[in-house]
């Protein structure tokens, strides 16, 4: 380069960044943030065995209530399967016609709540109950079948929660056909209130996990900052702004979330693999072809979005409290 | 460009600092500071680069009144300072050519610009060569010079220095200081930090002296020979 150029160069008039276009501007803003973004997680790939050891720390963190969420989801899933437990039996008035019953049949296997409906003539009961009950030779002494006929309904499975089972059970009971309508909701409403319970620790389990990946993330991106201390003093005496300093301890936070949440991904995906040999076994020795459903996308998403915001949070939060405390001398 | 009015600096628990100092220079003046050593000189520097505040009286430094700038604007404040610091204040694990560009960067110049004007600032301290660098292989001068290539890098109105020759040979010395003429002769206000008054005094250029925090000499805007 010669002189003359060099020194039109940087005696001229101070030329500032402001006076360029705007495009272009944006551009190295842009630029700026890539840069930013990717050396902050270059810095990391230096460190990899502690950077290892914290996103593990998150990772474990987030894999928990992950798991348990995809238990609970697991077990609605198998307690949809129960559904034709939950059955409601209509026992219906003895004057009641076989046509009726035949047409009341027909109208309640019509209803959007219900999955299907079964008709039991009193003949049929009767013959079920002579079969099952070992009552048969005291039921031939009785002149006259002393069994109604009956409606059996199963509620669908969208509509197999106790509430709606119950809402369900009273427009039925409203029949007029209908004498009696019954319904053993016990097991599950206990399976739902034991439920309920799991729902709320995960729920627990997850705001404190959730605490302790912030503190995490804070305490490591705290130690980045203690180390980095000379660098965001001389940044500072040159005229680098709060954001400027702020901004690699940010994404930092972004990686260690991510990373987190990618090895808590792993953790879940490794269990669910573990336990679904096992479980597939249990259920066949039940007649049933559950077997164990990995996360879904919405899962995925917010374990790692979860990942990466709560790494945000407490990198902001360490940000927050520490940069302001280092002032050039 | 730089007004001192009755300026107090006192640190707690000792005697001032700085005790009623009232100077002014006039912007694309240039001046030397000199004094011994604990006279003030370093703290009458923090307080024009906003690292300290004074305790009584006013700085103005380009037409801002230095005790009525907000926290956030402080950074905005330092970028028309280039500031040559005694230990250098480089970052060692970045290259010669990192360091000097830093301070485009923080402003937000364009890429292209930075090549340019890095190359430009580090070819007037004879460095160019040494950009791929880390300033440990550096030898002290070297640092040194690279430090007063990150502060005139984006062209500041003001340049400040605390004692840039500290560490450099003589001949380095006068071409450190004809580079801060050069720099003063297209407008740009410097001032010095520094107690080599043989090399001040050949300069003949006005010259603040400082003894224990008060101003004991100022030969006077003008002065230059």
């Amino acid at each position: 380069m010669n002189q003359e150029a060099n020194d039109r160069l940087l005696l001229r008039e101070r030329a500032r960044p402001a006076d360029s276009r705007l495009a272009t501007r944006l551009r190295t803003w842009l630029l700026r943030h890539a840069q930013v973004f990717f050396g902050s997680l270059g810095r990391l790939a230096r460190t990899p065995v502690s950077t290892l050891m914290t996103a593990a720390v998150i990772g474990i963190a987030l894999a928990l209530p992950t798991g348990l969420h995809l238990l609970l989801q697991n077990l609605q899933q198998l307690s949809g399967g129960w559904e034709g437990a939950a059955q409601i039996s209509l026992f219906l008035r003895e004057d009641t016609s076989e046509g009726e019953a035949e047409a009341l049949l027909a109208q309640i296997r019509k209803l959007p709540e219900v999955a299907g409906a079964e008709y039991i003539s009193r003949e049929a009961a009767l013959a079920e109950f002579q079969r099952l009950s070992g009552f048969g030779e005291a039921l031939a002494a009785l002149d006259e079948n002393p069994l109604p006929a009956v409606i059996v309904v199963s509620p669908g499975l969208l509509h197999a929660s106790p509430a709606a089972t119950e809402a369900l059970l009273g427009r039925l009971r409203a029949l007029p056909a209908v004498d009696l309508a019954q319904l053993d909701m016990q097991w599950i409403q206990r399976l739902y209130a034991i439920m309920a319970i799991v729902e709320r620790t995960v729920a627990v389990l997850g705001l404190l996990l959730a605490l302790g990946v912030i503190l995490v993330v804070g305490n490591t991106i705290r130690l980045a900052i203690q180390n980095r201390r000379d660098e965001i003093v001389i940044i500072k005496l040159i005229g680098g702004t709060d954001a400027f300093i702020r901004r690699p301890f940010l994404y930092s936070g972004f990686w260690y979330g991510l990373l987190g949440g990618i090895l808590g991904l792993v953790l879940v995906g490794a269990a669910v693999i573990a336990l679904d040999g096992p479980i597939t076994e249990l259920a066949g020795l039940y007649q049933s072809s559950f077997s164990l459903q990995g996360p879904d996308a919405a899962t995925v998403g917010l374990l790692l979005g979860g990942g990466i915001l709560l790494g945000l949070a407490g990198s902001w939060l360490a940000v927050g409290r520490h940069l302001r405390a280092i002032e050039p001398r | 460009m730089i007004r001192f009015t009755k300026v107090t600096k006192r640190y707690p628990g000792t005697n001032d600092a700085l005790s009623e100092v009232s100077f002014h220079m006039a912007p694309g003046e240039m001046a030397f500071l000199t004094g011994h050593s604990g006279a003030g000189k370093s703290t009458l520097l923090k307080l024009i680069a906003l690292l300290e505040h004074a305790t009584r009286g006013q700085v103005i430094i380009n037409g801002q009144n230095l005790a009525k700038v907000p926290r956030r604007r402080i950074p905005y404040v330092r970028r028309d300072i280039g500031i040559i610091f005694q230990d250098h204040r480089l970052l060692y694990d970045r290259t010669v050519f990192d360091n000097v560009a830093l301070p485009l960067i923080i402003e937000g110049f364009p890429e292209r610009e930075i090549g340019r004007r890095v190359r430009a600032a580090l070819d007037k301290v004879d460095l160019l060569r040494r950009e791929k660098a880390y300033p440990v292989t550096l030898s002290g001068g070297e640092q040194q010079r690279v430090g007063i290539a990150r502060a005139i890098v984006t062209k500041p109105p003001l340049l400040l220095a605390d004692e840039p020759t500290g560490n450099l040979d003589p001949e380095l010395s006068a071409e450190i200081m004809a580079l801060f003429e050069q720099f003063n002769g297209v407008g740009v206000t410097v001032l010095v930090a520094s107690h080599d008054l043989d090399l001040i005094s050949r300069m003949g250029r006005r010259m603040l002296t400082l003894k224990d925090g008060r101003l004991v000499g100022d030969t006077g805007a003008g002065a230059a020979a």
